[in-house]
């Protein structure tokens, strides 16, 4: 059996197939063996039979590409026939993260799963206050079943608004908050489009929203940023759906971002991923491919609707209330780039975790059709999150001092969220994963990543730095945005002799600290050689070459 | 001429200046022979001061007395200045007109320029032939150096020293030189030590439509070979272009008579077409109300990126064929002044480390440009915003160095220069107050006597504190060959260059800084340390005496 991740190089070795994974083992005397998971698979395609073999290609979420060439047609047969079924799970039981098992006792689990504190990060942005507080409302999802428990709403929102205003929204999810900024006291709602169709009108509704404008007393009116395209948005309104009439809601802006729908978003990944899969295309095909798949006009879509909604937060102090259709996707996205810009912390490694738990895990973004975890509809899936992951990725190269992270930990991030290693992603909606009882059933995923965050560290942040701080102002003209090699052009990884200034520098400051460490040895040391000298010296001269010797190997 | 009788308003007051993403700037405009100065008389406000030179083309506007004028520059850079009163703006306008497209090259700013600084190393002698030529006599003994174009009679585009195979007699140089463009006879470019082959570059031959072919043409490319082995020549030119040359005297290499060659095409296309790709990238790039089709599909038309991809695929096959194939190469396009050395001195960097260090590349640019004849003045007259007809105008120098941007950014470690650097030389080429650029060959070097009438660049750019400005802090030297990707996701749009004036590279140079800022952290920790190590040793030293009895 062949392996040929890349066209240049090709191994030859041995493929098991176990319940969760496909193993490659090279049969070179290193035997480096290669693991997928069954469930980052997105497709197997196998070739024509030809002299050598039958090809199969094996296509992950990840965009990870293997290629294998099997020697007998029958079991590339079999091969094909076992990796489909079993990368297709049609039971959440199936998945990896059940049957995966770190070795962590049941304590050490439940205290992984309390890694992530919600509650903690709204008191961070200094909610619950005098204006804001957490309503019960939707206890065990009585309200609303894709929302979290606990709704952050103004205090001056009763009762009866919350549960009207609810009841006037697309499946029930109501305005509530996302972020609060404590520079202005703007806040960022978020809500699904109100059930307005033409003429429809609800007073709970405008009362909830004139509560959210008032919980910020310095400004005089509010934005409703509708992320779809104001086409799609009044196409809504036929089916009883749309977005606010400006008349029925006092000092309202109303803004269209125009961020294309989920169908628009798939295809137009593919036929990028088309582009990174092209066998050496010339420069015209790649530019015009790029052009063609119309995904970074998109990735500026989304990063435009974020920087709207951070100017308007951190700039004229005015609140917002995003939305699209259902608020879980477009919403989340330009909400989450928003905070991205406004909010430093979101920009360190526990910061952006935290923000994907809140803005995405929590507020019902539906994972498990996003991402295709179970086999179903395929009109469901699209790279929602990925957009967003690409959006900070777009950030990193305007501001390469502002992130905590590194490119790696996006990269990381977006497998993860594909291979159900984890139990965090899994489900559509909290209600979902408290009836999958996912904390006792699975593993968390985020003390995981902060374990090993010193990989995913970016050398050049520094908690001082001016662009560390404050909101960030991108540039968002076309041309500040690339193709995101890392991600899309991983098949042109072969030249491993290609360096990266982020590695070299990583390595540069970690020899900086093992310097450090000898340097305050070598301070302690002589204290420690004069004191012993006194009784023994031969013994301290010994200890003391000793260190040296294992300080030079470093 | 009296640089006095065109400037007929030398100064202006309360002139505003406007410069993207930087604060307007109000003062005194000022007029002199070489240089356009803006001065807000203000310690802390920066000044401008643009060499004549460096305007491409300008433009003016009038709202009322107002008038504006917008002056682009040859760096790509534009500047608006808003001068109060009509007749001062037009006859600003029409004195830097006139001051900016000056023909006499004697008249340019560098036989002005008197250096504020010693020069300590003169640069003009830095990079003779005899010392590279040294470097080649410790490694071989089958290459002499011929002066038989001392008098530059036998190709007034090479330099008077030649570095030819031993066995060959001037004679057959001669006669060589009668069967190549211009004269442009195959010398050597490049020894690769490591298995003794070796690039030669040359001009086409002229075989003409009745194949023309001449025998110590055939005879001075087979002295390079060894017994039995086979070589490449690469023709830059597509084999369609190549045909067509023929019909104007010119052509290539049969098989028939260079039976152990062989002929390889690339596609690498001729200046006009480069300047004019240069002019619609430029124009793609500074406008910032493109939509992102728009702009993907301007970039993509400019071909622009294309042509960076087919400069460096050709410099890699090169490489390849000495490197991989073991096998000696022949480069050369139409005049051999501009593809082939693009390619000759790319090969040289993928191939040899010494060419990544800054003096290095300083001799390179010395050995495969300037003493090879690349007409720099023709080339670099105008720049992208030029709206006369272009003559010979082409960006092949700024292609050059766009390639090995790209190979520097996937190799970041592998160069002791950084992208500052090539900006540099960028600039310089098109406007300078160095002699270095001026002239379009060694002779006319010679004749404008450049050596004793200006200063060279190498003279300022090679001095220490100078030179730390453009020195990578990443740089580890590395004695590979470095084979770069040229796939299309890997060659990017250079930035530093292109988009250098139309977006605010504040965190950027944060960056750079940090990065700076790491490495020099983690020497001093390394000096520190290594101190008090030999302190330590030295203690050992001394008091081992008295433990033992």
């Amino acid at each position: 059996m062949i392996d040929r991740r890349t066209p240049r190089k090709a191994t030859v070795g041995t493929l098991y197939l176990s319940s969760t994974h496909t193993i490659f083992v090279e049969n070179s005397e290193a035997r480096k063996e290669t693991w997928v998971l069954h469930s980052l698979v997105s497709n197997v395609e196998r070739l024509p039979t030809n002299p050598s073999g039958s090809p199969v290609i094996i296509r992950c979420k990840n965009l990870i590409v293997y290629r294998l060439l099997i020697p007998q047609e029958k079991d590339s047969l079999d091969v094909v026939a076992s990796l489909t079924r079993l990368s297709r799970p049609e039971r959440y039981g199936e998945l990896f993260c059940f049957s995966f098992n770190p070795n962590l006792d049941k304590e050490l689990r439940e205290k992984a799963w309390g890694f992530m504190d919600l509650k903690a990060e709204f008191n961070r942005m200094g909610i619950p206050s005098n204006l804001w507080h957490v309503t019960a409302a939707n206890h065990e999802y009585r309200l609303c079943d894709t929302y979290p428990s606990e709704l952050f709403v103004p205090k001056s929102a009763s009762p009866a608004v919350i549960v009207g205003s609810a009841k006037f929204r697309s499946r029930g999810r109501l305005p509530v908050l996302s972020y609060f900024h404590r520079d202005t006291s703007a806040s960022i709602c978020r809500s699904s489009q109100p059930l307005s169709g033409f003429s429809a009108r609800s007073s709970d509704d405008e009362q909830m929203l004139q509560a959210i404008m008032k919980s910020n007393p310095v400004s005089e009116f509010m934005y409703v940023v509708d992320t779809r395209p104001k086409l799609n948005a009044m196409a809504n309104r036929a089916a009883g759906k749309g977005y606010e009439n400006e008349d029925h809601y006092t000092n309202i802006k109303l803004q269209f971002i125009g961020i294309e729908n989920i169908h628009v978003m798939r295809n137009s990944q593919q036929k990028l991923i088309d582009v990174g899969d092209m066998a050496a295309p010339s420069m015209a095909d790649f530019l015009w491919g790029l052009e063609n798949s119309g995904w970074l006009k998109h990735i500026k879509a989304v990063l435009d609707a974020g920087v709207f909604i951070a100017k308007a937060v951190a700039e004229d102090g005015v609140s917002v209330l995003v939305h699209c259709s259902d608020g879980w996707d477009r919403t989340a996205q330009a909400c989450s780039v928003a905070s991205v810009l406004l909010d430093p912390y979101y920009r360190t490694i526990k910061g952006l975790m935290v923000l994907i738990e809140k803005d995405w895990v929590s507020f019902g973004h539906k994972f498990s059709h996003r991402y295709a975890h179970l086999d179903g509809d395929p009109k469901e899936v699209s790279p929602v999150m990925d957009q967003f992951l690409e959006c900070v990725w777009q950030l990193m190269q305007q501001f390469p001092c502002a992130f905590e992270f590194n490119e790696r930990f996006l990269i990381q991030l977006h497998m993860l969220i594909y291979s159900c290693q984890y139990g965090n992603f899994i489900g559509n909606c909290q209600k979902e994963r408290r009836d999958l009882k996912l904390q006792e059933r699975t593993h968390s995923l985020w003390p995981h990543l902060w374990e090993n965050r010193a990989e995913y560290t970016n050398p050049l942040y520094r908690t001082d730095h001016s662009q560390t701080q404050g909101v960030l102002r991108p540039l968002t003209t076309a041309y500040c945005f690339k193709f995101w090699k890392g991600m899309y052009g991983r098949a042109e990884r072969s030249l491993s002799s290609q360096q990266s200034p982020a590695d070299c520098l990583n390595a540069v400051r970690e020899e900086s600290q093992q310097l450090e460490e000898e340097l305050t040895a070598h301070q302690e040391v002589p204290r420690e050689t004069d004191a012993g000298q006194e009784t023994c010296p031969a013994e301290g001269e010994e200890n003391f070459r000793g260190e040296e010797e294992d300080q030079q190997v470093v | 001429m009296e640089f006095a009788e065109l400037i007929k308003t030398p100064r202006v007051d309360g002139v505003i200046l406007h410069r993207p993403f930087m604060p307007t700037v109000e003062g005194t405009l000022c007029l002199t022979g070489h240089h356009i100065i803006l001065s807000s008389r203000q310690d802390n406000t920066e000044e401008l001061w643009l060499l004549h030179a460096n305007i491409d083309s300008i433009e003016k506007r009038f709202v009322g007395s107002l008038g504006t004028i917008i002056v682009k520059c040859k760096d790509l850079r534009v500047i608006q200045l808003d001068i109060p009163g009509m007749e001062e703006c037009l006859n600003i306008a029409s004195s830097v007109e006139a001051l900016s497209t000056l023909d006499s090259v004697s008249l340019m700013y560098p036989f002005f320029y008197r250096p504020l600084f010693e020069v300590i190393e003169d640069g003009w002698q830095l990079f003779v032939p005899e010392e590279a030529f040294k470097d080649l006599e410790s490694m071989t003994d089958e290459w002499r150096l011929s002066e038989v174009n001392k008098d530059f009679s036998v190709c007034p585009s090479y330099p008077s020293l030649l570095t030819v195979p031993k066995d060959i007699d001037d004679e057959s140089l001669i006669k060589a030189a009668s069967f190549r463009h211009g004269g442009r006879f195959p010398v050597l470019s490049y020894y690769h030590k490591k298995n003794g082959m070796v690039m030669m570059r040359a001009a086409q031959p002229l075989t003409g439509t009745n194949g023309r072919r001449c025998k110590e043409d055939e005879k001075l490319i087979n002295a390079t070979l060894c017994a039995g082995k086979r070589g490449y020549i690469i023709d830059t030119r597509t084999i369609a272009v190549a045909q067509q040359a023929k019909a104007r005297g010119g052509g290539f290499e049969q098989e028939a008579n260079y039976p152990q060659w062989r002929r390889i095409h690339k596609a690498i296309e001729r200046s006009n077409i480069l300047q004019e790709s240069l002019i619609k990238l430029v124009e793609a790039c500074n406008d910032q109300s493109h939509n992102m089709d728009r702009w993907l599909s301007k970039l993509e038309a400019s071909n622009w990126q294309s042509h960076v991809k087919e400069i460096l695929t050709t410099a890699c096959l090169a490489a390849q064929c000495i490197d991989r194939e073991g096998a000696s190469v022949l480069v050369h396009g139409s005049e051999g002044t501009d593809s082939t050395l693009q390619v000759t001195s790319l090969a040289q960097i993928i191939l040899d480390p010494a060419c990544r260090t800054i003096r290095g590349f300083e001799a390179l640019i010395e050995r495969e440009w300037l003493q090879a004849g690349h007409p720099f003045q023709q080339r670099c007259a105008q720049s992208a915003y030029s709206n006369g007809k272009p003559r010979s105008e082409a960006p092949v120098f700024l292609l050059f160095l766009d390639c090995v941007w790209q190979i520097l950014r996937q190799f970041p470690c592998s160069f002791q220069f950084s992208e500052s650097f090539l900006i540099m030389l960028f600039e310089h080429t098109y406007a300078s107050q160095f002699g270095t650029f001026l002239g379009n060959s060694v002779a006319e070097r010679a004749k404008l006597q450049l050596s004793h009438k200006t200063v060279s660049l190498w003279s300022w750019v090679n001095r220490p504190q100078e030179l730390e400005r453009y020195l990578n802090p990443l740089y580890e030297a590395n004695n590979l060959v470095i084979w770069p990707s040229v796939a299309p996701q890997s060659l990017l749009l250079w930035e530093g260059v292109f988009l250098r004036w139309n977006r605010s590279t504040k965190c950027l140079d944060e960056a750079y800084q940090e990065m700076v800022h790491i490495i020099e952290y983690n020497k001093e920790l390394q000096n520190k340390v290594n101190s008090l190590r030999r302190q330590l040793a030295q203690l050992e030293t001394e008091d081992s005496p008295l433990q033992t009895p």
